[in-house]
């Protein structure tokens, strides 16, 4: 053979050595929290990849993970504490001393907790150390505390558990290995991104049908072999008409319901008395059914009670009561809630939901999959079989951002109910450490006597309340929380309202705060809806004494993103392969349905700046203002050591810690036992994760199953091994509506009565989404989402030098039709156009959307220079923010009062209600998004932006030759 | 002009891509770009990274495109990377014989001592696979990743490209295309794999496979609406409760 004249036969090291050591930790590109493994090689980031051994992804790494390396080694990275020197908003700044920052911090913190410790608003943004960060806001005495999924996913998390002890977002997963049919809501990229994907790798290759809902095909809707392009907002309607199918021809679950639900529980119908609505029960307060069998009440928890479904009762006492399972199957059999009532709104033909309604009733009843597993039920009867109905759902985001979201989440979940698909095999199943009762017995804290000066909370600053005495409010109804959480305005906002912190800080409503302390949260950008007005407000000063109207902010972050600017203190904080870290059970872990686990992060480098972990920051800002969980009694730090040093040695309760494996002096133990001081190095041999896998006749029915709950309630899950029954009937919500109707103590002001009426329906109900509602929807036509990409998370991916080269910029995606009918062609400009503001975007067309929606990628956009990127930069000149037109306040209604732009039961932030119309822009209009803002000068000490990025050339064949560019 | 070797072995390595399963999230590509730029190609080099203009060095890219139109369309994700062509035009029209396709395992390769960077290889690539590192003027492409498959530093399992060790909806699959027992082969084989553009006739090893035909109806013996329960007296309500009046359910 010939080749060419230099004729060289090129000599290839097929086994270079990658890396000098191999060092496990967890990823924190997004939130899924999935293994690695970073090959360090002379001194540097060689390759980060998929831990094979986790349970989490299983060796796989997403665009994310891949790219963790850009990340780390950001020009954006913070160096050091900074001082406000300049105007607030402007990033002028003086470096200083930790010595310093955390001086002025201890002060700020110490002189308010030693007078209201309410005037401290403690926020925290995309956190996965909330039960630290928690907790410390109870030590410290403010019930002003919550984390970001107040507008993220609160109604999955509370639809889920109120209704059955659990929930889809990372507390449940489809049984991807069995089932034969899936119906995806709402989801495009989620917290369970690689499960995710394998799953549905799975199941396509295991010819199962996977059915999405989604107003937009991308991502997981595109390789569905049915996308249904719902109108937004509408899945609680289509749901409900799949019920009203089943219902009809009699396609339930009905020994399922009996023994696993509260349906055959007897409601009590005494219109218009205190005790309307609620549940009969007997004298030692257990809710009663009517058996068949004795044809009498008997308690309705009872193993081998025959409990009617249908029928009016009578009770000892006189009062008339019928099953639940009755109003739910007379409701729901109303021809109000038929597919043909409900093709309008959805915009998804009868025959279509009538077909669905059909193959699911197919798959779960005639395809009935058994699994010969023995297994022991809660009453101790042992059964020779699992049987399983193979439908599985799973939802997310589109469902979650709606101001109907909490009653559509639980529709979702009733149909599983019916179709008996919870927790069985093929079905959904729980994660451990659920289900949990529905709701959990855990309240939130801040009424008037729970708060002191100098004084811990004695409870956790969020809960679930279960009536009208849980909420914190004042006599008059007035909300004690600053983001107004647990008050009428949003009764079961079980994460907070983080998004409505700025706006009430700065309105002083309910109370001024003095200290508006912040983590992680993009909340000046990305994470406000509003995002100049809450400028202004980050901003606004009073008339009279000039000052700040917040009058302090401090800010932590690894990054110099935008809040920073806003900030007048800022703790620079590490990035994730330089700290511990801890994804505990207290807080979001990382089970499957067939294990319990929990991990940590091991710092793998040194920080080469000086920077701090928050977590540890936080530990010794809580020592030095002598919190009483943090301090020993001589006055000296309890954890010395910082977080790590707390992550073992802290006990939540006697024997319960952050870390449930390796637990007892010997580490022989785990869930529950005493600290030990080998812990850590425990997690770092098993790869830095903890997992107890389930042995096989624990693996289904856990709300129901003896070994199961015994083994939760020893290892602390749950407080006792009760069988956990899924609350379809919600009694909690009756009660706050009997509230509204002029019952009980606590009771909701004149001006939010006829809201709680409506809304705190004890069973699932549909309702048109509040911004459609209060305007008129011929100007304002359109439906405006947005959605994550997969290879990038929020605001943190445009530092990054990858994955910027793959959403550098976003565009608006029109339906080609509805794009033509307004003469509009790709590369147009336009403007989407709603109640509150106006921005500009640059027009993509597509066949793949609603044809009434528009949408584009979230958090790609940026104000010029933030992220130390070029002021030129792409992102902030095309890239858009949809978050400009999103008002966190509704349309005022007729007193002139607004809600919070937030579902009326969680107060989840409804970003998905959004009604615009679009506008060609004119010729003279510039090539550039606006609003724009002032170009962000980023820290003196933050590194220049390289030209050209060569990274790996120290590791290449030139480099290794010595002759290295 | 350079020669294409006899294939000695046999062996054809190569990729096996399923379009029916990928969801587009660009894993592969951005581990390839993980991997590959401290690899043999080190660097893959990024200009103006922070910049207007941000353009680096990729070995794998993913593109999403719609085809068909209204309710006909669908979305394809559609990753694109060097298909190790059996006759791969991009050697024969290679002047200094920089690049070549192993004998061995049909892997086509770069040698960047002897490339010129004259980048007729990317005219002649119809897939548009080959990647200019005009930083070090060379050119660059996906080496299948050579110094993985083969390495004995790393576990056998992990011997695979970095972009089918990371995919996360498991649509990538490498191994030898030349043995029709292959785990890969009998993948095409039995869903009928296929090679991009055959018209062009350069014998891609890299195969795709299909989206499989969705069912919009399920199956089409299975029934398309359920039945009503209808009353069986005139004492029963149509849509009424009486249907799980008399049920005998036990706890």
């Amino acid at each position: 053979m010939t080749r060419g004249y230099f004729d060289p036969i090129e000599e290839i090291d097929t086994s270079p050595t990658v890396s000098d050591e191999i060092k496990h930790t967890t990823c924190y590109m997004c939130a899924c929290r999935c293994g690695i493994k970073v090959h360090m090689k002379d001194g540097g980031i060689r390759y980060i990849e998929g831990n094979r051994d986790h349970p989490v992804n299983k060796g796989v790494l997403c665009a994310k993970g891949s790219a963790g390396i850009m990340n780390h080694y950001s020009p954006a990275r913070l160096t050091k504490p900074l001082k406000r020197v300049g105007e607030r908003g402007k990033a002028e700044f003086k470096e200083i001393e930790w010595d310093e920052a955390l001086e002025l911090a201890s002060e700020w913190l110490g002189d308010i907790r030693k007078t209201d410790p309410r005037k401290l608003a403690f926020f925290t943004g995309r956190d996965q150390s909330q039960a630290l960060t928690g907790w410390w806001a109870s030590q410290f005495g403010t019930p002003n505390h919550a984390a970001h999924g107040g507008f993220c996913s609160v109604n999955m998390a509370a639809g889920g558990i109120y209704t059955i002890g659990g929930s889809f977002w990372e507390f449940g997963e489809p049984d991807w290995d069995l089932t034969k049919y899936m119906l995806m809501f709402g989801v495009a990229e989620d917290h369970d991104s690689n499960p995710i994907k394998a799953g549905l790798s799975k199941l396509k290759n295991n010819g199962a049908k996977f059915v999405s809902l989604n107003p937009i095909r991308t991502g997981y809707s595109a390789i569905a072999d049915e996308w249904i392009g719902i109108r937004p907002g509408t899945d609680g309607k289509f749901v409900l008409a799949l019920i009203h199918e089943l219902l009809k021809a009699d396609k339930i679950d009905l020994d399922y319901i009996v023994r696993y639900t509260n349906l055959p529980w007897l409601v009590i119908q005494n219109p218009g008395e205190a005790d309307d609505g609620l549940f009969v029960r007997g004298i030692d307060d257990e809710p009663l059914c009517w058996d068949t069998g004795t044809n009498q009440a008997a308690d309705a928890r009872l193993a081998g009670v025959s409990p009617a479904l249908t029928g009016s009762f009578t009770t000892e006492d006189g009062r008339k009561a019928v099953p639940a399972f009755a109003l739910m199957a007379e409701r729901y059999l109303d021809k109000s809630y038929s597919p043909e009532a409900a093709e309008k709104e959805t915009g998804v033909p009868a025959r279509t939901m009538r077909r669905i309604a059909a193959e699911i009733a197919d798959v779960a009843f005639e395809q009935q999959i058994e699994i010969d597993q023995p297994w022991t039920d809660w009453a101790g009867r042992k059964h020779d079989k699992m049987i399983g109905r193979p439908v599985s759902m799973h939802a997310m985001r589109g469902i979650s951002a709606h101001s109907n979201g909490f009653h559509t989440c639980r529709a979702i979940h009733l149909l599983q109910i019916l179709l008996g698909s919870i927790d069985c095999p093929g079905g959904f199943r729980y994660k451990p450490p659920f289900p949990k009762a529905a709701p959990p017995p855990l309240k939130p804290t801040g009424k008037p006597d729970q708060i002191a000066p100098n004084t811990p909370m004695a409870g956790p600053p969020l809960g679930f309340p279960a009536g009208p005495e849980d909420l914190l409010v004042e006599e008059d109804g007035t909300p004690r929380r600053i983001d107004h959480a647990f008050s009428w305005e949003a009764p079961i906002a079980a994460h907070g309202m983080m998004h409505m912190v700025i706006t009430n800080a700065h309105n002083q409503d309910p109370y001024p705060v003095d200290l508006l302390f912040m983590y992680m949260a993009n909340m000046s950008w990305n994470s406000s809806m509003n995002t100049a007005g809450t400028k202004e407000m980050l901003t606004a000063k009073d008339e009279e004494t000039g000052e700040y109207r917040i009058p302090k902010i401090m800010y932590s972050d690894a990054y110099f993103s935008e809040m920073v600017a806003y900030a007048d203190l800022v703790l620079p904080d590490t990035t994730y392969l330089e700290r511990w870290d801890c994804v505990s059970l207290l807080d979001r872990p990382i089970c499957s349905a067939e294990s319990a686990a929990d991990s940590i992060r091991q710092p793998v480098v040194e920080p080469d700046r000086d920077v701090r972990p928050f977590q540890s920051v936080l530990i010794d800002l809580g020592s030095r203002i002598g919190l009483p969980g943090l301090t020993n009694e001589d006055g000296s730090a309890k954890y010395p050591g910082g977080y790590p040093d707390y992550l073992v040695n802290h006990e939540r309760a006697p024997g319960i810690g952050s870390l449930a494996g390796w637990r007892g002096e010997d580490g022989n133990s785990h869930g529950t036992g005493a600290p030990n001081k080998n812990q850590l190095d425990k997690y770092v041999e098993n790869g830095c994760f903890w997992e107890h896998k389930l042995p096989p006749e624990q693996h289904y029915f856990k709300h129901a199953n003896r070994d199961y709950l015994d083994y939760a309630a020893s290892v602390g899950f749950i407080g006792s091994a009760n069988q956990i029954i899924m609350q379809v009937y919600s009694e909690p919500l009756q009660k706050f509506r009997l509230a509204a109707q002029g019952h009980g103590a606590v009771q909701p002001p004149e001006e939010h009565r006829d809201r709680i009426k409506k809304y705190f329906d004890p069973m699932p109900i549909w309702y048109p989404p509040f911004e459609g509602e209060a305007l008129d929807t011929n100007e304002y036509p359109m439906h405006a989402l947005t959605q994550r990409p997969m290879a990038m998370y929020h605001s943190w991916g445009s530092q990054n030098a990858w994955l910027r080269q793959i959403h550098g910029t976003n565009p608006l995606y029109i339906n080609r039709k509805t794009a033509e009918a307004h003469e509009i062609e790709d590369g147009d400009w336009v403007w989407v156009i709603s109640h509150h503001n106006r921005v500009k975007a640059q027009a993509k067309l597509m066949e793949g959307v609603n044809g009434d929606t528009v949408w584009t990628w979230n958090a790609i956009g940026k104000q010029k220079g933030a992220w130390n990127l070029d002021p030129k930069a792409p992102e902030a000149k095309t890239g858009f923010l949809l978050n400009h037109v999103i008002s966190e306040l509704l349309p005022p209604k007729g007193d002139g009062f607004r809600y919070a732009n937030s579902d009326p039961v969680t107060g989840q932030a409804a970003w998905y209600d959004l009604r615009v119309r679009i506008e060609k822009c004119s010729a003279e209009e510039s090539a550039e998004t606006a609003p724009q803002f002032p170009t962000l000068e980023p820290p003196k000490a933050l590194p220049e932006r390289p030209g050209i990025l060569r990274y790996g050339r120290m590791y290449s064949r030139s480099a290794k030759r010595g002759d290295g560019q | 002009m350079t020669q294409i070797p006899q294939n000695t072995t046999g062996t054809k390595l190569g990729l096996v891509i399923d379009l029916d399963i990928c969801v587009g999230c660009h894993a592969c590509a951005v581990n390839c770009k993980e991997w590959n730029t401290s690899g043999h190609s080190a660097p893959l080099p990024d200009t103006d990274p922070f910049g207007e203009n941000a353009d680096g060095v990729w070995f794998n890219r993913v593109h999403t495109f719609e085809c068909g139109d209204g309710a006909d369309s669908r979305t394809v994700h559609f990753p694109r990377s060097c298909l190790h062509c059996e006759q791969p035009a991009c050697v024969e029209v290679c002047p200094t014989g920089a690049s070549y396709k192993r004998a061995e395992d049909g892997i086509v390769l770069v040698n960047e001592d002897i490339c010129i960077g004259c980048k007729l290889c990317s005219w002649a690539c119809p897939y548009g696979a080959r990647e200019y590192d005009g930083d070090a003027g060379v050119m660059k492409k996906c080496t299948l990743c050579i110094d993985r498959i083969y390495n004995e530093n790393i576990a056998e399992e992990e011997r695979v490209p970095a972009c089918v060790s990371t995919c996360p909806a498991n649509a990538r699959h490498f191994g030898d295309l030349g043995d029709p027992s292959s785990d890969v082969s009998r993948m095409v084989e039995d869903r009928g794999g296929y090679d991009l553009m055959p018209e062009l006739h350069y014998e891609p090893v890299n195969k795709y496979l299909p989206p499989r035909p969705k069912s919009t109806g399920y199956e089409e013996d299975r029934p398309r609406r359920l039945t009503p329960i209808e009353p069986t007296n005139e004492v029963e309500e149509a849509g009424g409760l009486f249907r799980w009046l008399d049920k005998v359910l036990t706890r």
